[in-house]
């Protein structure tokens, strides 16, 4: 995205000197001070230190981290999704419109089959219509983006109000009653494994890492990050790259189910109202991760800890009795300041 | 001298109105490196796009081996040990440099994980670091994006991936185009030994200079066609721009009637006097 053009001699010189600098540091050092995670993951403990220093009593209690890993779950299930799509150097604005839509027809289906009482089965089946909603939705939206050549950005813009609108439609605008089975409240909104530690967590967890782990070792994500940093050249290395993207958009559909069914056990109703800024949240995280805009960059591992300084960075604020709309200032402030740095530090690295 | 390697006779290839390639030859010898030079629109992309399988001919034939063939696409002349190396070397910047050797042909770890096509990035990196040692490119760290390497150096990453899977033919589109002095005489360097581990190179360039010095043989195009063979030895730029423009009529100059076997098949069909430009 910077210059390609060959450096002139001086600047070949200076990479000979900075380069033997370098070299005085251990190779895995240097990795590390290189990797954008590091970076980000220095914001996230000075905001940790920050707030512990301020109110040592009660900031990070165990009440607090249990609390903030229950509020950033969903977000981080949508921003893992989001994390594909960014370094394929596409966007999706629909992620909290799939959401809903994906809510409101498994609820729909809950209704109908015992409603609040509703057993396994209906829990069983209802989850998966969640989930099929949220692929099919996504693998829509990818085909349109990879094969009709529609920017995703449009694409996902109409698919964000189209599933919104949808899901009024199904509903009359209203949040139905009865929508989920108490018992998948009670067993994984509310419940916890081994007492412990809350299954919107633990699900949380598993998805992050099984995709985090795919991101980085499968031939699906090298070539997730190729599509990304060149179409052209990945396209010419033989891949597939209109299914690729049609991949990508459905999984980040698929995630989308699943943050639905989260959210319905956790929070017994399909909020159609409470996820028009689902998007930009879950797309502040994946960048203020490392992600590139551009395509090419990003990790899941930058996105877990994307997700959780918004998420510190609120339950800080809040301890400390500062009024709540500053968090969003904060969060704004934050989130340019990063991608700035990035920037910052990107010219340095392509400059030599 | 053995058969031709790769043969092209009387290729067409039209664009609408435009003719890219009205009955072009090629002639293409394992273990040379032969210069494809021309004008601008002399037909020398279309070309190399056909014979690399990425633009089907609308007419006559290719033959590879002797054999008459026709590509599916650049990834089926792939598999017949034919790679292209582009003019806009087609990397992934953001890819070390390992994974773009191996992008589109990854290795896979064993067992379990080579079914769930888990990334081997150790053999990845070792087979990197020996296709570039073999061809004496100095990269320091294989595990650098490709961003952040100098203009040769990616020249030679695109270079090397196109030796370690090509067992015939590579085709180099001005490989040396965006170079500086340095870095130009290293990719020449490469070329020369490619050609010397039995791989024909064909070479598109402008730079006459540049092609009299690396090439074997010299073929020119111009307004779609073949117009002349040079034997680079002996020949000079004024001879290969005499035969660019036209000005030299000269068909084979250089080369002793009857020297090879496509010679005198080609010569009375590809002589402008003949039939002249369209």
């Amino acid at each position: 995205m910077t210059a390609r053009a060959p450096a002139p001699a001086p600047a070949a010189e200076d990479r000979g000197r900075t380069a033997a600098l370098r070299a005085a540091a251990p190779t895995w050092l240097r990795r590390l001070a290189a990797a954008n995670e590091s970076w980000t993951f220095g914001v996230l403990a000075l905001l940790v230190a920050f707030f512990t220093a301020a109110r040592p009593s009660t900031f990070l209690t165990r009440y607090d981290l249990t609390q903030i890993a229950t509020n950033a779950a969903i977000y981080l299930v949508l921003a893992v999704g989001m994390t594909y799509v960014i370094i394929v150097a596409g966007i999706d604005l629909s992620v909290g419109s799939v959401l809903v839509l994906s809510a409101v027809l498994s609820a729909e289906y809950t209704i109908h089959h015992g409603g609040a009482g509703a057993g396994w089965g209906t829990v069983a089946v209802s989850t998966l219509i969640a989930l099929a909603t949220g692929l099919v939705w996504g693998a829509l939206q990818g085909w349109l983006v990879a094969k009709a050549r529609v920017p995703p950005l449009i694409v996902t813009l109409g698919g964000f109000g189209a599933a919104l609108g949808a899901a009024q439609i199904i509903t009359g605008g209203q949040d139905p009653a009865g929508a989920v089975s108490g018992r998948l409240q009670r067993a994984i909104g509310f419940g916890k494994l081994f007492g412990q530690i809350p299954w919107l967590v633990v699900i949380a967890f598993a998805a992050t890492v099984v995709f985090g782990l795919v991101l980085a070792f499968t031939r699906f994500g090298r070539h997730t990050y190729a599509i990304g940093s060149s179409p052209e050249a990945a396209r010419r290395a033989g891949i597939d790259v209109d299914a690729h993207l049609v991949k990508v958009y459905a999984l980040v559909g698929l995630l989308s189910g699943l943050g639905s069914v989260m959210w319905l056990a956790y929070f017994g109703t399909t909020s159609i109202a409470g996820h028009s800024t689902d998007n930009l949240k879950v797309i502040t995280a994946v960048v203020l991760g490392g992600a590139s805009l551009f395509g090419g960059r990003g990790s899941v591992l930058g996105t877990v800890i994307g997700v959780f300084i918004p998420a510190v960075l609120s339950t800080g604020l809040i301890i400390m009795g500062v009024q709540q709309y500053w968090q969003d200032v904060a969060i704004g402030v934050v989130l340019v300041a990063a991608v700035y740095l990035d920037q910052f530090r990107r010219r340095g690295r392509e400059r030599g | 001298m053995a058969p031709p390697l790769l043969e092209a006779r009387r290729l067409t290839k039209r664009f609408g109105h435009v003719t890219a390639l009205q009955d072009a030859d090629f002639t293409a010898y394992a273990g040379e490196v032969v210069a494809l030079v021309g004008d601008n629109g002399a037909g020398k992309s279309s070309l190399v796009k056909t014979l690399s399988g990425t633009l089907a001919p609308d007419g006559g034939e290719i033959l590879l081996d002797g054999t008459p063939v026709r590509f599916a696409g650049p990834l089926d002349a792939r598999r017949h040990g034919i790679e292209t190396v582009y003019q806009d070397l087609a990397l992934a910047p953001d890819l070390d440099a390992a994974a773009n050797l191996h992008l589109g042909r990854e290795i896979f770890r064993g067992g379990l994980l080579g079914r769930l096509k888990v990334l081997d990035r150790a053999a990845m990196r070792r087979s990197a670091v020996t296709a570039f040692a073999d061809l004496g490119i100095d990269l320091r760290d294989v595990g650098v994006p490709v961003a952040a390497l100098s203009g040769g150096q990616r020249q030679s990453v695109a270079v090397a991936r196109a030796v370690a899977f090509a067992n015939r033919i590579i085709f180099m589109d001005e490989p040396t185009a965006a170079l500086g002095v340095v870095q130009r005489g290293r990719v020449l360097d490469t070329v020369r030994r490619v050609r010397d581990r039995g791989i024909c190179v064909v070479l598109i360039s402008h730079n006459m200079p540049e092609v009299l010095s690396v090439a074997d043989r010299v073929e020119v195009l111009r307004l779609g066609r073949r117009v002349a063979r040079f034997t680079a030895a002996g020949t000079t730029v004024e001879d290969l721009v005499g035969a660019m423009t036209g000005a030299l009529d000269a068909v084979d100059a250089g080369l002793a009637p009857g020297d090879r076997p496509g010679d005198r098949t080609g010569a009375g069909k590809d002589d402008p006097r003949q039939d002249g430009p369209r």
